[in-house]
């Protein structure tokens, strides 16, 4: 019996693996992936974890695959950047049971640092790439993955992007469906073991496979095409499809699916038929370069931006000229520009909203402290990146994940040198957070004590990795199936590598927080403070006591202000606490020296 | 093909209203799509999701200037979004006012009209006071159910679709709130139509 259901592509993603008989998964939880594992965790046959990071992840579904059984690893694009190391000797080795990696990119950041393609990492490593433009895709390419894997012993790309991954759609979903895989292992090492000697034996393998990866491609059913107006053909894949067939439903369409290799015979024959191509793609000239490289002349990025999400407005205003000069039909959606530009207008001169720490984040009160003690801070990627907005500014520099340790220890090293920036050595933090530290942290701990750099590395642990929905970690002593399981001890392992001066905070006392920091800041070797307490979005007492502003005893000084919480405004001159957002954790009153702020429950 | 739009400020449950309305819509035999934002914008950001639905939808994306309604959670957030509405469309205004972190630190101002120039862009614009609404049905987290009530009024769903939609995304203990809510929502649509 098959039943329609709505879908988010990670989910259509969870459900094709499951059902193409996956017994293990592995991922570290980055936006937009996250909920691939999250839904794969509610099936109780698979074993799923959350890593400790993005090449933990593939590394165990590595060892699974050449164990015989078939695996998932799930990551956001720079997670994929993490994993790389794996991810481009394995194509090398080969899989036994099929392996899929699915890596969702984000283009437009919604939620990431960077735009980067992740279809370049299936060119780099030689590895077949899929891409679904709608759930329903999602789930039969998963399965299909599966297959192309074990038949070509290749591991699999499944590219998503966050249109993808955060887009439902209907999917006919088969309940009951799953196909059980179990193959035999058996040691061989010139294939799984990279030494020079065998890699050498095993590149030419790969280069042929990719030939008959491109073969297969030719054929490939979900490479289509849908032929309309003669005069207008366009190349495009992923969820840029949908937006070329709402901006030109009438165009000839030659829908990607499988992008590397690309089926080269099946392109030179889709483009033949066209006076002129269009490759409709996000981010990078990825297709568009390859056709140029067949000697395909083709108009793609010359038209259509290079960053940001694409979307039908994009893609019909950037073809929209060419195609009428074809000859084809113009768009049919399309605001009068006029209207348009007044729109954008409008709304450019608006209040931005940026997103910030939600009122009682924990983290408000270690930057607030920290803010005071005059340091430089190298940061990391969480909620806690948002204090890099007034009226925090909490941090000076940040990359990626884990690498607020190994920058704090540069610019130490840096500023110790310095004579235009002397005043600032010793007065350096490296900060993360639990989940973070985790994920990458722990090696620049270790070279922080090593060469001895007097650092301090601040540890923002809430108990949870937030940002990304509160998903446990090594640190919270539960598994991803909710089972208790050992915590980590971060002050145990800070002392066991060796930092002598370790402490923990309670960031929402703000006096004793400011303190330590002053302290640690002061001492002449590698420290680690610990700012501690449960992240306030997920842990909400049953009753909350909001605070209140008596606008009698305020005399608008604004100190409060300088929190930059959420839930206190200036109404009528005065402090003002939204009580419906208010979480009550008393750091306004702190600041407060009239004593205008108090418990609802008081006054 | 009808098209919705969802704004409002990251925590306000967009998401779950984008949900129920698109399973509302597939329950009463529609294709459908929906496009939702997760991540950063969710910590009280600005945030957008949409609901298409009709025999075959293509993108997730609402083409700008196209969309049927706009439901806005918070003014501003309505204002900002009121483009994509096309000429005839219905804005659903909960007329709440969240300031943003630039207005609550002094460095911009809070549209005080925001209201009249959604009125003004909007093809028809329903006032629903959701929070007051929510309260009255029980709980703020309800907010949402109050705009989609009055949606409703206006779309062709049944209504057995709607309550098996909240139903089953509504977390169990807030069912019967957001039933409550939802109806408070449609006899205030009703009234408007
Ligand atoms: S989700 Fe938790 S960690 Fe993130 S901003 Fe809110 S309270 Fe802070
Ligand atoms: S007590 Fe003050 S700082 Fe804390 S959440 Fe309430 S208003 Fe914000």
């Amino acid at each position: 019996m098959k039943r329609k259901v709505l879908l988010s592509g990670n989910e259509a993603v969870a459900l094709g693996a499951y059902q193409a008989g996956v017994a293990v998964a592995a991922a570290y939880p980055g936006t937009p992936s996250t909920q691939i594992l999250e839904e794969m965790s509610k099936f109780p046959e698979v074993y799923c974890e959350w890593s400790s990071n993005e090449k933990v992840a593939l590394e165990v579904a590595i060892g699974a695959a050449l164990g015989g059984k078939r695996s998932l690893a799930a990551m956001k694009h720079v997670g994929l950047n993490v994993a790389a190391d794996s991810w481009m000797t394995l194509t090398y080795i080969g899989v036994n049971a099929g392996l899929v990696l699915a890596v969702a990119d984000d283009p437009g950041m919604h939620s990431s640092q960077n735009e980067q393609d992740t279809r370049y990492y299936a060119l780099m490593a030689k590895a077949p790439m899929l891409e679904p433009s709608d759930s329903q895709e999602a789930l039969e390419l998963v399965k299909e993955a599966f297959h192309i894997s074990e038949r070509f012993d290749l591991p699999v790309l499944l590219r998503l992007e966050t249109r993808i991954s955060h887009s439902r759609t209907v999917v006919e979903v088969e309940d009951g469906v799953r196909e059980e895989v179990d193959l035999p292992y058996s040691k061989d090492a010139v294939k799984r073991v990279m030494v020079p000697a065998h890699a050498r034996l095993r590149h030419p393998v790969l280069l042929s496979k990719l030939e008959e990866l491109r073969r297969f491609g030719e054929s490939f059913a979900y490479n289509r095409v849908e032929m309309g107006d003669p005069r207008v053909g366009i190349v495009t894949s992923g969820v840029c499809y949908q937006y070329v067939r709402e901006a030109f439903p009438e165009a000839s369409v030659l829908k990607l699916t499988m992008t590397h290799p690309l089926p080269e015979r099946l392109l030179r024959d889709f483009c033949s038929r066209f006076r002129r191509v269009y490759v409709v793609e996000e981010l990078e000239p990825f297709l568009e370069n390859s056709l140029k490289a067949m000697g395909i002349d083709a108009v793609g990025k010359s038209r259509i931006p290079r960053m940001g999400e694409l979307n039908p407005d994009i893609v019909a205003e950037a073809l929209r000229e060419l195609v009428e000069l074809d000859g084809g039909k113009p768009p049919k959606l399309w605001p009068s520009a006029a209207a348009e530009d007044k729109a954008t207008e409008d709304k450019a001169e608006l209040p931005p909203r940026p997103p910030v720490m939600c009122p009682g984040c924990p983290h408000r009160g270690l930057f607030f402290a920290l803010g005071r003690a005059r340091a430089t801070v190298s940061g990391d990627i969480g909620c806690y990146t948002l204090s890099v907005l007034p009226p925090l500014n909490g941090i000076d520099c940040q990359v990626c994940m884990g690498a607020g340790i190994g920058l704090a220890l540069g610019l130490e090293r840096a500023f110790s040198q310095s004579e235009l920036n002397a005043e600032r050595a010793g007065r350096v933090v490296g900060l993360l957070g639990d989940s973070t530290f985790i994920h990458a942290g722990i090696p620049a701990l270790i070279d922080m004590v090593y060469n001895k750099t007097p650092v301090t590395v601040v540890i923002l642990d809430n108990r949870t990795t937030a940002m990304t929905g509160f998903q446990d970690h090594p640190g919270t002593g539960r598994t991803i199936k909710g089972e208790e399981t050992h915590a980590l001890d971060l002050e145990a392992l800070s002392l066991a590598v060796g930092v002598r001066r370790v402490r923990v905070v309670d960031p929402w006392r703000l006096e004793e927080t400011e303190e330590v920091l002053r302290e640690e800041l002061a001492a002449s070797e590698p420290s680690v403070v610990i700012s501690r307490r449960g992240c306030s979005l997920r842990e909400r007492p049953e009753k909350v006591v909001p605070f209140w502003v008596d606008p009698d005893d305020c005399d608008s000084c604004w100190r409060c202000m300088r929190l930059g919480c959420p839930a206190l405004s200036r109404r009528d001159e005065k402090a003002w606490i939204d009580g419906d957002l208010c979480r009550g954790c008393s750091m306004c009153a702190q600041l407060c020296r009239k004593e205008a702020i108090e418990e609802v429950e008081h006054a | 093909m009808p098209d919705a739009v969802l704004a409002g400020v990251g925590g306000q449950g967009t998401v779950l209203s984008t949900r129920v309305l698109a399973e509302a819509a597939l329950l009463s035999g529609y294709d459908v799509k929906t496009s939702e934002v997760h991540g950063m914008a969710q910590r009280g950001g600005s945030v957008t999701s949409a609901v298409r639905w009709g025999e075959k939808v293509f993108s997730p994306l609402v083409p700008r200037g196209t969309a049927d309604f706009m439901l806005a959670f918070e003014m501003l957030e309505g204002l900002r979004e009121v483009g994509c509405l096309a000429p005839h469309g219905i804005a659903i205004v909960n007329p709440y006012r969240m300031d943003p972190l630039p207005v609550l630190r002094g460095d911009a101002v809070y549209p005080e009209d925001a209201l009249e120039r959604i009125m003004e862009r909007a093809g028809k614009t329903v006032i629903v006071p959701a929070r007051e609404l929510a309260l009255e049905a029980g709980s703020l987290r309800a907010m949402g159910s109050c705009l989609l009530g009055a949606l409703s009024v206006f779309v062709d769903f049944p209504e057995e679709a709607w309550r098996k939609a909240i139903e089953e995304f509504c977390p169990t203990e807030y069912v019967d709130v957001n039933l409550k809510a939802f109806d408070l929502g449609k006899r205030l649509g009703a009234s408007e139509r």
